[in-house]
C-alpha cells in the first residue's frame, strides 16, 4: 500500500503544481491578490505531497520491501539502518525525488516568510519555482518511477554499490542539493523581475539570503563529496576534476559571483542586468549538472546508470527553462536602467573584476569538462581532460582574484583610494613577503607553485584580519570602543571576513599538502619497515575479519616516529558480497601538522601486499577552509537586515489593498 | 541599439552548447575503440596446459574462417558468469573457439575447465602474460574475432553477454561486417 500512496501523492503534487504555475502569475497580472493568495496554499500542499511521498519511499526502504523494484536494485537486508535511509537518494529516483523535495521546500518557504514581499513578486516566484517542479514531478511519474513494482517479489534485494555505504556520502547528495536546488530560488526572483521589469536594492535584499545559504549548503556538499573521495576511494588525493566533480563546482563558482553581485546591486542600485544574467545562469549550471550526472553523457568515475531516454527529457526540459530565461532576458535586460556610477578604483570596481574572473573560471571549467564531448562530436576522437590542463588555466585566473579579494573589502564604494590601502595594509604585505622568502627557502629549486600559493594564502589570511582589526579599532581606540564597535560591526561583514580567510586557509592547506606530499607505493612483507617522511612504517601482517555486510582482509602496521611507538594502522580491503565489489578502507590518522594515511592493496603471488602509505601535510587546513567559508556564509546570514526588512514595510503597505494577503 | 546585441550572447552560448549535449547524447565515451583493429594478430607461440590439449600458436588463428579468441583464468570471477555462453556457443560446430589461460597456474585451468567445461579447440598457456599484452588486453575476461587471415576484427572487453553476441560477435564471425588489413 505505502508504494502506492507515494505514488498517489506525486501524481497529486503534479496537479497541485499545473495549477500552482497559471493561478498566482494570473493573480499577478490583474493584481488579484486572493489568486496569489491560493499560489501560496498550493506552495505548501505542494510540500506536505511531496514530503509525504519521500516518507513513503523512506518508509520502503526501512521495510525492505523488495516487491518496489527501486527497493530491491538499492538495498539489501542486512544492510545498517543509516544506509537504508541514505539509500532512498543513493539511486536516479530517489534523488529525484529528494531534488523535487527540496525545490517544494524551497517553495512554501517563500510562501510562508515572504510576507513582506510585494504580493505580486511572490505570486510570481512561487509560480516560476512550481513551472520547475512540474518538469521533474513529469520525469520522475513517467520516466524514473521510484515507487514501480516488480513481480514475483525476490527474497533479498541487490544491495547499494558499497562505495557509497559511507557516512560522508550518506549526507553529500542532500546538502548538495539543498545548494543545487537553492538557486532556483534566486533564480525564479531573476525570472520575476524580468517580468515585472524591476529591479531595485529592495529586490538584491530579498535575493541574497536564499543566494546565501544555497551557496554556503553547496560549500558543504562538495566538501564532503571531496572528503569522502579522499578516505573512502583509496586514491590519496581529493579533487580529481572529474566531470561530475565539475558539475557541481561551476554553479558553486558563478553562485559566487552571484553572491557579490548582489551586493554591489542591494548597496548601489547598479550591476542589475548583470547580476539578474548571474542568477539565471547559476541555476542553469545546476540543471546542466543534473542533465550531465543523470544522463551519463560524459564519461565519469561517478558512472551512474544512464538512460538516453531519460537524458532527451532532462535536456529538452533544459532547453525549455534556460533558453527560454536566456530569450526573456535578451527581450528584457536592455530596459533595466542602471543606477550609481563608480570609478575604476572602487569596491564596485574590485567586485566587477570578481565577476569577470570567476565567469572565467567557470568558462575554464566548462571547457574542459565538454571538451571531450566537443572533440568527439566533430571528429569522433577520444580524450580526456585531466588536472593539467584544470592547473594550467585555473591557477592563472585565481592568482589575480585572490589578490584582488585581499584589498576589495577595504576599498571604500564609489571611489576609492587605492595607495591608501596598500599603506593600512603595509604589515600584510610584509608579512606575505617575508612567508615567500620562508618558502623559497625551504623548497629550493622546488616546485614554484608552492611559493604562489604560500603567497596567495598568506596574503589574503592577513589581509581578512587587518581589515577586521582595522575597523574595529583595535589597540587604535580605547577598550570600550572596540568592544562596542565589535558589538555593532555588521555581521556580513563578520560573514565576508571569515569566508575569505576561509579561502586563505583552503590555499594553504592545498599548497602544502601538495609540495609537501610523502608517497611510497611498494609491496611489504610481514616485518618490513617503511619510511615515509619522519615515520616509520612497521607492517605486522594481515589478519580476516568479518563486518555487517563483508568480510575484510585488514593490514596492521605500528607507526614510529623516531623510536617511539606513536600508533598502529589498520587499512583493510573490504569485499562485499550484495553486490559483489571489493573496497579500499583507507586508515588515515590525523595528526596536528597533517594526516597519516595507509592503504592497503591487493595481495602479490609471493604472500608480500602491495601498500601505499602517505603523509599529507596540512590536510586539515583544507577541510577548515571549507568549514570557514560555509560558516562565513551562515553568519552572513545571521544578519540585522535579512532579520527586520526596515525599508520594507512602507512598500506593501503602498501595494496592499485593505483586507486582502 | 549595439548596446542591445550585447543581451543576445548569452543565449547564443547556450544554444551553441545545447546543441553539442544533443549530439552527445547520441554518442558513447564509454565504447573505447581498440587500437589493434583492423591491425594483424601478433606472432606467438604458446604452450599447452595439459598432454591432452593442444597449444596455441598464431597458425591456430589464420585458418581462413573466422574465430574467436577469448582470453581466461581460473582465478577471474566474471569468466565463469560468461562461461556458459561460451559453452552453448560451442554446440555450434561452425564456430571455433580458441583461448588464451592468462596468468594462470596449468593446474587449476585444467580443474576448472573439467568442472566447468570446455568450450575451447585450443588453449595457449601465457603464464606471464606477454601475448595478452602484445593483444593489448586490459584485463581479463576479453573476447576477440579475428578473421580467416589473421586481422583483428572486433575485441569485447569484460563479460561477454548475449546481446554483444548477437549484436557485434556474430555478425563479424559470419563475415558480415568486415574490416580489411593493410
Amino acid at each position: 500500500m505505502t508504494a502506492e500512496i507515494g505514488q498517489f501523492c506525486m501524481i497529486l503534487a503534479l496537479l497541485v503544481a499545473l495549477f500552482q504555475v497559471i493561478i498566482p502569475q494570473i493573480g499577478a497580472f490583474k493584481k488579484d491578490y486572493n489568486l496569489i493568495l491560493f499560489g501560496k496554499y498550493a506552495a505548501i500542499v505542494q510540500l506536505i505531497l511531496i514530503l509525504f511521498a519521500f516518507l513513503c519511499l523512506t518508509h520502503l526502504y526501512v521495510t525492505s520491501d523488495f516487491s518496489v523494484l527501486n527497493v530491491w536494485q538499492n538495498s539489501h537486508s542486512q544492510k545498517p539502518l543509516l544506509y537504508k535511509i541514505s539509500g532512498v537518494w543513493g539511486n536516479h529516483e530517489g534523488s529525484l525525488l529528494l531534488w523535487v523535495l527540496i525545490l517544494a521546500i524551497f517553495g512554501a518557504a517563500v510562501a510562508a516568510f515572504g510576507k513582506s514581499l510585494p504580493p505580486s513578486l511572490v505570486g510570481r516566484v512561487i509560480s516560476i519555482q512550481a513551472a520547475i517542479g512540474f518538469g521533474f514531478l513529469i520525469l520522475l511519474i513517467f520516466l524514473s518511477n521510484p515507487f514501480a513494482r516488480i513481480s514475483p517479489t525476490p527474497i533479498d534485494g541487490n544491495g547499494l554499490n558499497p562505495l557509497l555505504q559511507d557516512p560522508g556520502l550518506a549526507f553529500h547528495p542532500p546538502f548538495l542539493y539543498l545548494g543545487y536546488v537553492g538557486f532556483s530560488i534566486a533564480f525564479s526572483f531573476a525570472i520575476a523581475a524580468l517580468i515585472e521589469g524591476k529591479v531595485d536594492a529592495a529586490w538584491a535584499r530579498w535575493v541574497r539570503p536564499w543566494t546565501l545559504a544555497a551557496w554556503s549548503f553547496l560549500t558543504i556538499g562538495i566538501s564532503l563529496g571531496s572528503w569522502w573521495a579522499y578516505y573512502e576511494l583509496g586514491w590519496g588525493g581529493w579533487w580529481f576534476w572529474d566531470p561530475v566533480e565539475n558539475a557541481s563546482f561551476m554553479p558553486w563558482l558563478i553562485g559566487t559571483a552571484l553572491l557579490h553581485s548582489a551586493i554591489v546591486v542591494e548597496k548601489r542600485d547598479t550591476l542589475k542586468s548583470w547580476t539578474i544574467l548571474l542568477a539565471i545562469l547559476t541555476f542553469s549550471f545546476s540543471l546542466l549538472g543534473t542533465f550531465i550526472v543523470r544522463s551519463g553523457i560524459l564519461n565519469s568515475v561517478h558512472s551512474f546508470a544512464s538512460d538516453p531516454g531519460r537524458g532527451v527529457f532532462i535536456l529538452g526540459f533544459l532547453i525549455l527553462t534556460i533558453g527560454g530565461s536566456l530569450a526573456l532576458y535578451t527581450w528584457r535586460a536592455p530596459s533595466l536602467k542602471g543606477g550609481g556610477l563608480f570609478s575604476p578604483i572602487s569596491r564596485e570596481a574590485s567586485l566587477v573584476i570578481n565577476n569577470l574572473l570567476l565567469m572565467s573560471a567557470t568558462a575554464t571549467v566548462l571547457l574542459g569538462t565538454l571538451y571531450p564531448l566537443i572533440l568527439d562530436a566533430i571528429s569522433g576522437e577520444k580524450v580526456s581532460v585531466g588536472p593539467p590542463y584544470y592547473l594550467a588555466t585555473f591557477i592563472p585566473i585565481m592568482t589575480p582574484l585572490v589578490i584582488v579579494m585581499g584589498i576589495g573589502p577595504m576599498l571604500a564604494w564609489k571611489r576609492a583610494d587605492l595607495s591608501g590601502v596598500l599603506t593600512r595594509l603595509w604589515l600584510c604585505i610584509v608579512v606575505t613577503v617575508f612567508a615567500a622568502l620562508i618558502t623559497m627557502f625551504f623548497t629550493y629549486r622546488g616546485p614554484i607553485l608552492a611559493v604562489l600559493g604560500m603567497i596567495l594564502s598568506v596574503w589574503l589570511i592577513t589581509g581578512a584580519l587587518a581589515d577586521f582589526i582595522e575597523k574595529i579599532k583595535l589597540f587604535k581606540g580605547s577598550i570600550n570602543d572596540t568592544y562596542k564597535r565589535f558589538v555593532n560591526y555588521p555581521r556580513s561583514a563578520i560573514g565576508g571576513t571569515v569566508a575569505h580567510a576561509g579561502v586563505g586557509v583552503l590555499i594553504f592547506g592545498i599548497t602544502l599538502s601538495s609540495s609537501f606530499e610523502v608517497e611510497k607505493i611498494q609491496s611489504v612483507k610481514t616485518g618490513d619497515n617503511v619510511k615515509v617522511g619522519d615515520y616509520i612504517f612497521k607492517f605486522k601482517g594481515t589478519e580476516n575479519v568479518k563486518g555487517p555486510n563483508y568480510n575484510a582482509v585488514r593490514g596492521n602496521f605500528d607507526v614510529y616516529l623516531g623510536e617511539d611507538l606513536i600508533l598502529n594502522m589498520q587499512p583493510e580491503n573490504r569485499s562485499f558480497k550484495n553486490p559483489e565489489m571489493v573496497t579500499t578502507e583507507a586508515a588515515i590518522y590525523p595528526r596536528k601538522l597533517g594526516d597519516l594515511y595507509a592503504v592497503l592493496g591487493e595481495k602479490n603471488p609471493d604472500n608480500s601486499f602491495s601498500a601505499r602509505l602517505y603523509y599529507k601535510p596540512m590536510i586539515n587546513c583544507l577541510w577548515i577552509g571549507c568549514l570557514m567559508m560555509s560558516l562565513g556564509g551562515f553568519i552572513s546570514l545571521t544578519d540585522r537586515k535579512y532579520r527586520i526588512g526596515a525599508p520594507r514595510k512602507k512598500i506593501i503597505e503602498k501595494d496592499k489593498p485593505q483586507g486582502a494577503v | 541599439m549595439k548596446k542591445n546585441l550585447l543581451f543576445i550572447i548569452p543565449i547564443l552560448i547556450f544554444t551553441l552548447v545545447s546543441i553539442f549535449l544533443a549530439i552527445g547524447l547520441f554518442l558513447k565515451p564509454k565504447e573505447i575503440p581498440s587500437a589493434l583493429i583492423g591491425k594483424r594478430i601478433p606472432t606467438f607461440e604458446l604452450p599447452k596446459i595439459s598432454k591432452e590439449l593442444n597449444g596455441l600458436s598464431e597458425k591456430d588463428l589464420i585458418s581462413g574462417k573466422p574465430v574467436l579468441v577469448n582470453i581466461f583464468a581460473s582465478w577471474c570471477g566474471p569468466c565463469r558468469i560468461e562461461h556458459p555462453l561460451f559453452m552453448e556457443l560451442a554446440k555450434n560446430q561452425e564456430i571455433t573457439i580458441l583461448a588464451i589461460n592468462h596468468k594462470d597456474n596449468p593446474n587449476n585451468a585444467i580443474r576448472w575447465l573439467n568442472m566447468y567445461g570446455n568450450p575451447y579447440k585450443k588453449i595457449g598457456s601465457d603464464l606471464n602474460g606477454r601475448v595478452s599484452i602484445d593483444f593489448g588486453v586490459y584485463g581479463v575476461p576479453e573476447t576477440f574475432v579475428i578473421d580467416g587471415n589473421g586481422c583483428i576484427q572486433y575485441k569485447h572487453i569484460s563479460v561477454l553477454t548475449k546481446e554483444i553476441l548477437n549484436k557485434e560477435i556474430l555478425p563479424r564471425l559470419n563475415g558480415k561486417k568486415h574490416v580489411k588489413c593493410n
